[in-house]
Parts: C-alpha cells; structure tokens; sequence
C-alpha cells in the first residue's frame, strides 16, 4: 500500500522529458518533488505562471508570488507570467501536455466528481471543470477508498459532476487503472507492492478487468 | 495625456451605490485592490454583487464585505478559504454563483474584447451546464456564456501612471488586467503611482483607455495566504 508520497512518486514516472504540466492541490503537488533531474519539465500554475519552482527559503516569501492552492512558491529562469485569461487558454487550446489533479469520485466511464458535496461541503470547482473539459492527458491522483471504507471507483458518480468522460487514468495507494471509456469499467495495470488482485478488486466498486498477469509498480 | 488620478480610495469610488455589480481583481488575497474594499466596508455599500474569483477569508478581503452583510450576489471560482461564507451560503443568506475559472476569466476577457459571448467546453454534462445553450463545433460540445456587465471593476496594479496605464508584477496579475478591461468604471489602485513618460509603452500591461481613475494605495498589508517554505 502506498502513501501520498507513493502515489506522486509513481504519477512522477508518467512524466516525459519537455512536458508542460499543471499539478492540482493535494497529492498532485507532491509529484513536482520526483520529476527526475534529467529531463527538462515546466509546470504551469493556473492563476498565471510557467516556470513554477520550489517553495522559497524562509524569509524569501514573496506574496505577489503564489500557486493555484495560494502557497508561495517560486520561479525558475526562464518563467512566464500573464493573466488567468490566457492561462486557461492555453489550457483549452491543449499546449498543456498533461494535467494530474485529485478526485472525490471517478465513475468506470471516466465521469469525475471532485468540486462539491450538497449541503455540506461547497469550495468551488476553481480551474478544474476548465482543465478536465480541455486537457488531453489527465491523471487522477486519489484514494482507492473513502474514510468509510467504501470504493470512491464507481459505477457511476453519486456527486455533482466536474467533467464527463474525461478520466483515462487513475492511480491510488493500491493501484493503476485505465478508464475504458467506451465499454465502461477499470482495467488494472499495475499493483502497488504487496496489493493482490483481489485486494483490489473488492475496493473496486465500478466494473473491473485485468489484462494478464498484473505487474507490481515499479517505484 | 488624459489625467486620470483622484487622491484615494474615498474619491475612487465615488457613484458606486446599493445594488451595483462589482468586479473585484485578485487571485486568493494576491493582488486585492486592498484600498478600495477598505472604503466599500467603510462606506458601507450593500447589496452587492461581486465577481470575483475568490471572496477573501474570514477577515481580509471580500471576507470583510461578507461579515458586514455588504454582498447580495457572489460570482465566484472558489470559495474554500471563507467559514463566514460558507455559512451564509448554506444558510441561504448569500445567493452564490459558482462557475469555472477560465469561464470567468474568459467572461472577463469579452467584455474587454467587445464580444457578447463566449463558447467554452469547461461545465458541459455539469450542473453548470443547466439552461445554457449548447453549440457542437467539430464534434465537441460547448456551453453559451455571456460577457459580464459590471459597473465598476477595481483592480490592483503594481505601478500605474497619471494616464492609467497598467503594470502588474508576479502573479499578483492573475484577474487584474481582464477585470479592468471589463468595468463601466474601472479603478486601479497602485503601489507607484509615476508621472506619463516613465513607463515603458512596450512593458504596459493595461492600455490607459480602459482605466477611468487611478491613485495610490497606502499601508498595503499583502497578505500571504498560505505561507510554504523549504527548509534551508
């Protein structure tokens, strides 16, 4: 079973050598700490910077200086600013070669819920709904189950929508999925070192497949 | 040049009355026009709407309009940094609109632009989809939304000169310089406030013409929302 850290280290290894790439709040965040040092990769933060590096020293904070989740961060040589028009401009007109966010729910069409809860929780989608509806190449990062214990892999989502048909992959703490899109259901890819097969299917609520033998994740 | 510079805040929003629709620049608590909310709490203006992408925190921002009941309407992204609004919002007190944020940035862009509409697949298949016009352009879906119509917009800028011309700095940019295209009346609020001549034409961010008045804010707090650092 992985943790956090476990899932970004695994999201980071789906990550290409001059990749543009927005990283969501949560686990997505984590991934930019194990982009190899080999390849050259630029992230994007949707409020308006490409370029975006580390967090600053303490005592460096600069606070007309944030990400999308309004830490404070970083730019690298090379950085470009501009307005949140443009930025999701380039969302929409697809120049952002992969997208990673988190996810409440992901049906086994690959419908995503992950903006509001009715009556109890409502944040605001923020950029997501832009960025599901547009990128080409999504990755959601989440926990195979809810702190009920119950699958958040669904047959169909249960909260309001962020985006239909739009999730291709999902990685948990227990496993990599590929959405099947057209037929419905979630074909297992890798496991995570030390998860069964039937481990994960039983979190698995949504249709579920295998290919063969399932290999474990290699970290 | 045209001189557009009043002498604060208080001048700054002159007109603005009960009822008006305001567009507020900012991106969390970056880039707040921090002056001019200042003097709307003072004032005590109600029955806002405010387009905005976020709505402040419990007590810096739009988060200070929200505990004065000043907000009727609030057309946001996101709004998960603010307990007072939340409240409000499930208890019905505040009508909330909430909608993509390249929907709202790009809402800004066309009223900038002149352009009555937009079509943006973000929110198709979504709640937000709901009494919306569909329109299939090259086998993809695409939702109708309509340029805002604010009567003021403020922004924040970095530097600004006497003619209103714009320079945002850092991300602090983030909804500025749409917001200001896209007010009847747009307010800059500056840190630097400097005579035409000495910016560079090829640096300006937001062309004068779309500025109406201008002047210099004081005691900016800039508020850091979520201070990350790393260790040393």
């Amino acid at each position: 079973m992985l943790d956090k850290n476990g899932i970004a280290k695994r999201i980071a290894k789906e990550i290409k050598d001059g990749y543009y790439v927005n990283l969501g709040i949560g686990i997505p965040t984590l991934v930019a700490n194990y982009i190899p040092d080999d390849i050259s990769v630029v992230l994007q933060s949707e409020n308006g910077l490409l370029g975006m590096g580390p967090f600053p020293y303490e005592g460096e904070e600069d606070p007309d200086l944030i990400n999308a989740g309004k830490q404070t961060i970083t730019m690298l040589p090379g950085s470009a600013v501009f307005d949140s028009a443009m930025s999701f401009g380039m969302i929409r007109a697809q120049k952002v070669d992969l997208t990673i966010l988190g996810a409440m729910e992901v049906s086994e069409y690959g419908d995503i819920a992950n903006w509001k809860i009715p009556g109890k929780l409502v944040k605001g989608m923020g950029g997501a709904m832009d960025l599901v509806a547009s990128a080409k190449n999504i990755i959601v990062a989440m926990q195979q189950v809810n702190r009920a214990g119950e699958s958040k892999l669904l047959p169909a989502c249960t909260l309001p929508l962020t985006g239909v048909r739009c999730i291709r992959k999902v990685v948990t703490e227990m496993a990599v999925f590929e959405v099947d899109a057209e037929n419905g259901g979630f074909c297992l890819l890798e496991r995570a070192p030390g998860v069964s097969v039937d481990e994960i299917r039983n979190a698995t609520a949504g249709r579920f497949s295998t290919r063969g033998d399932v290999p474990e994740m290699q970290l | 040049m045209i001189n557009k510079v009043v002498n604060n805040a208080q001048e700054a929003i002159a007109g603005m009355t009960d009822g008006m629709t305001l567009m507020l620049g900012g991106f969390g608590l970056c880039g707040i026009p921090e002056n001019c909310i200042n003097e709307i709490v003072k004032q005590g203006i109600t029955g806002l709407t405010c387009i905005s992408n976020n709505a402040g925190v419990d007590d810096f921002g739009i988060g200070l309009m929200l505990r004065k009941r000043q907000v009727k309407k609030m057309i946001a992204s996101y709004v998960g940094e603010n307990a007072e609004f939340e409240r409000q919002l499930l208890s019905g007190e505040l009508d909330v609109e909430l909608i993509p944020q390249g929907t709202l940035a790009t809402r800004c862009l066309a009223a900038g632009y002149g352009m009555p509409a937009i079509f943006t697949p973000a929110g198709v298949g979504t709640e937000v989809a709901e009494g919306k016009e569909v329109r299939n352009f090259g086998g993809k879906d695409y939702l109708m939304e309509m340029a805002f119509e604010a009567d003021f917009a403020i922004v924040k800028a970095w530097r600004g000169d006497t003619a209103g011309n714009l320079i945002y700095r850092r991300t602090a940019r983030n909804f500025n310089p749409i917001m200001a295209m896209a007010g009847k009346i747009t307010i800059a609020e500056v840190e630097e406030l400097v005579e035409v001549g000495e910016l560079d034409p090829d640096h300006i961010h937001t062309p004068g013409i779309y500025v109406h008045r201008i002047f210099r804010g004081t005691d900016y707090e800039k508020r850091i929302e979520q201070r990350t650092v790393r260790a040393n």
